[in-house]
């Protein structure tokens, strides 16, 4: 049983680092019908940005200022900064090509997210750096029953990433941009002629979903501690896979999404094989693709002839 | 109301974009129409009068001198990369170029060829299998061809984004696999070694130079058989459901069944690739068919251009012959950086007169930095230019680099990217007056830093590619121009 909640929590944790992401995949491909490769290597930036912030408040064992500072500092700085470099991506690479087949802007994506990791692997190296969570949140804060541990670390990842999907859900349904990006989503041209500002509308998406990226990444560096250049990769994968399963440009698609890979790559490690993590979350991808590719909440596209 | 005399002037000029609702084929005979005053028209018209296989005779013939020019053998290696490069980059110009299906798993299928042929030649599977490759190749090739289709038939149901990813996944899931399963037969991360030679006509090929020439028979062929489906109904249907599904549907052209076929003569095309680099690197491992290698591939077919056979050779002819023959010596890739920068220049600043301003300004604005630097301080310009030869002379009192110079070089190159954004966004005469800076700072970071880590450069390179062919020239250096049909 203790097993059981651990890997679940576990499970949780993972999830909800993947469904941040997602939801930045999933309202960029609703806006733009973009599969932004590139997002992946966001959430890697935002945790080098987590990482170097640390180490500006004089490294993890001799932090100058107290912790929920360093905290706030890295959320919002690597939300902020991811933000401003997914605008600044967006502008440069992408809008240039909104009317052009949609082939190239894939093959761009692919380009960004490239040229993103080598500039990271040029800069800082290919070394694996460590976060050191452990070393300024304490390991004895969380909770301890019998064999189980939560750390402090987790409980606060979840519970944050809740927050910000609460406040997303709440931006996109309420205010007066959520509600231009969801008309730019269902038609950009109809939109356009009723006066939205179509270019500002994508840039705020793209600066939304590149947060989310960048505050998951702090999160992943608290969380799993050790950070390096292709870390982003897999994980902007496997994000959209959670993206894809859940329903791509649905909002609680993408954290549903999440959920469940999350849930199915804990548990897959937990009882069957690490080996095999990998193989089996593309396996679930693949088969749900095929079977029902809209996603768990998506619904069918229609066909414009 | 008549508009009559308000019609805008009849202009001659063609329209820099190809017009909307013009198909691919009347786009292509008016450029065919279209040739250049004078001797350059002759020359023109009197290449239009060639036939194909001439051409490729001519090339081929070309192609077999080299191996008589080269001195040693890295350089022969080069050209095998270069062979296998642009062998691949024609497998996926069938299905990315002129099927229009994005294929994001190619590399799996050359790593499948690669794999399966180091099975079947290798003490691997039971007691070891040696089979002669008469019979392996035969057998490698049909295989690929049914992964081909199996792997294409989720382009059935699904197009676009989501073919791309689903595919994706499959190159993702190649990698896991030959990592991960059956460790004592596909050797997990270390591989296989020890790989037969390929033997052809009773001779074992064992030198680098028997595998230039057996790649680029491979890769003639290869041509000649891509030019004539190319120019074939199947060829004509690809570009069809490219350009339109629905309306080809129309058309009565069986849509999946053609595009399974393109996925499967991709499949085949890697996959006889695949079976000759492992046989010329006697072992296979997972990370030759990694992601950066797809990148690179694809790299290889925009920058040549997609859809077009000559462009796919020649992306990857070009592309590999940079990254693998130029950029490992210092000297050398001075040559191609600074070469390749003057060119674009050439080509893209006119008048001639802006050109000789931006060249003489960045020269004089060099100097100007330098000595400023070097009045300000001494160590801002200690460092001086890592790369070799006489470039390296040349630019020692124009180029900064300070003592620090990996670290001022990091900064140098956020700045440069910064720089170039922005240099993409203003427009008209700050563009030139910006191009100063931004070339200058160019040379410095490249002096400073990128010289001294070739292996991310070529990385950079790549992706840079990617990026500037799409947004500037989506058509690669050989492709025609697609046309949107609204």
């Amino acid at each position: 049983m203790h097993f059981f909640v651990q890997e679940l929590v576990n499970g949780l944790t993972q999830g909800s680092l993947y469904a941040l992401i997602a939801l930045g995949y999933s309202m960029v491909y609703g806006v733009l019908k973009l599969l932004n490769f590139a997002h992946g290597d966001l959430y890697m930036v935002g945790a080098f940005i987590g990482y170097f912030v640390i180490q500006w408040f004089g490294g993890s064992t001799a932090l100058s200022v107290p912790v929920p500072l360093v905290l706030l500092v890295m959320f919002l700085l690597a939300g902020g900064g991811v933000g401003a470099l997914g605008v600044a991506i967006e502008r440069f690479a992408y809008r240039p090509l909104r009317d052009a087949p949609r082939i190239a802007p894939l093959i761009t994506a692919l380009g960004v997210s490239f040229l993103l990791e080598n500039t990271m692997l040029l800069l800082f190296g290919a070394s694996y750096r460590d976060y050191n969570t452990s070393a300024f949140i304490p390991f004895s804060t969380g909770i301890h029953v019998g064999p189980l541990d939560i750390d402090l670390a987790r409980i606060m990842v979840i519970a944050l990433s809740v927050i910000l999907m609460i406040s997303l859900t709440l931006i996109v349904s309420r205010t007066a941009l959520g509600k231009q990006m969801r008309a730019v989503a269902s038609d950009r041209e109809a939109a356009e002629m009723l006066g939205i500002n179509v270019d500002y509308t994508i840039a705020a998406t793209f600066f939304l979903g590149s947060a989310l990226a960048g505050i998951a990444g702090v999160m992943s560096g608290l969380v799993f501690n050790e950070i390096y250049n292709l870390m982003g990769f897999l994980a902007g994968l496997k994000a959209f896979t959670a993206a894809v399963v859940g329903g791509i440009g649905s909002i609680p698609g993408a954290m549903l999404g999440g959920m469940v890979i999350g849930l199915a790559e804990s548990f897959v490690t937990g009882y069957i094989s690490s080996t095999y993590t990998n193989l089996i979350v593309f396996g679930i991808l693949i088969v749900m693709m095929l079977v029902r590719p809209q996603g768990l909440l998506g619904r069918v596209p229609l066909e414009k002839v | 109301m008549s508009t009559k005399g308000e019609e805008p002037p009849v202009t001659t000029d063609r329209p820099e974009s190809a017009a909307v609702g013009v198909d691919e084929w009347v786009a292509r005979s008016v450029d065919r129409r279209e040739y250049a005053p004078g001797w350059r028209g002759d020359a023109q018209r009197l290449w239009g009068r060639v036939g194909w296989w001439p051409r490729l005779a001519v090339a081929a013939l070309i192609g077999a001198a080299v191996p008589l020019l080269t001195v040693n053998d890295f350089q022969l290696q080069v050209g095998i990369n270069a062979l296998l490069l642009a062998l691949l980059a024609l497998g996926l110009n069938i299905s990315v170029g002129w099927a229009g299906l994005l294929d994001l798993g190619y590399v799996a299928f050359y790593g499948f060829g690669a794999y399966s042929f180091a099975l079947l030649s290798s003490n691997q599977i039971g007691g070891g299998v040696h089979l002669s490759a008469a019979l392996s190749l035969p057998i490698v090739a049909v295989a690929a061809a049914c992964l081909g289709l199996l792997v294409g038939l989720p382009s059935r149901r699904l197009i676009g984004d989501y073919l791309a990813i689903i595919t994706l996944f499959f190159g993702e899931a190649f990698v896991e696999f030959t990592n991960n399963v059956a460790p004592s037969t596909l050797g997990g991360p270390n591989g296989i070694v020890a790989i037969d030679p390929i033997k052809v006509l009773g001779q074992q090929i064992t030198t680098n130079k028997g595998y230039f020439y057996l790649l680029l028979i491979l890769l003639v062929a290869t041509v000649a058989a891509l030019h004539l489906l190319d120019t074939s109904r199947t060829g004509r249907a690809w570009r069809a459901v490219r350009d339109d599904p629905l309306a080809a549907g129309l058309m009565t052209i069986p849509v999946n069944r053609v595009k399974l076929m393109a996925f499967s003569f991709g499949a085949v095309v890697a996959a006889l690739a695949g079976t000759v680099f492992a046989a010329q690197q006697i072992s296979v491992f997972p990370t030759d068919f990694d992601t950066p290698f797809l990148i690179l591939i694809y790299a290889a077919l925009i920058l040549g251009g997609a859809g077009s056979i000559g462009g796919a050779v020649l992306g990857g002819l070009l592309l590999s012959v940079m990254l693998d023959g130029f950029l490992r010596s210092p000297t050398q890739s001075g040559y191609l950086f600074y070469g390749v920068i003057l060119l674009t220049l050439i080509v893209k600043l006119r008048p001639w007169r802006r050109l000789a301003a931006v060249l003489v300004g960045t020269v004089a604005f060099g100097f100007a930095v330098h000595a400023i630097a070097k009045a300000i301080s001494a160590n801002a310009v200690a460092g001086g230019p890592q790369s070799g030869g006489w470039i390296a002379n040349a630019v020692h009192d124009w180029v900064v680099v300070p003592a620090n110079a990996t670290r001022a070089g990091n900064i140098g190159f956020v700045l440069l990217l910064c720089l170039v954004i922005a240099l993409v966004q203003v427009k008209g005469r700050w563009r030139t007056i910006l191009l100063v800076p931004t070339l200058y700072l160019a040379a410095c970071v490249w002096e400073g830093r990128l010289v001294a880590v070739p292996a991310i450069t070529r990385q950079l390179l790549i992706g840079a590619i990617l990026i500037v062919m799409m947004n500037a020239r989506p058509q690669g250096l050989l492709g025609s121009k697609r046309v949107e049909v609204v």
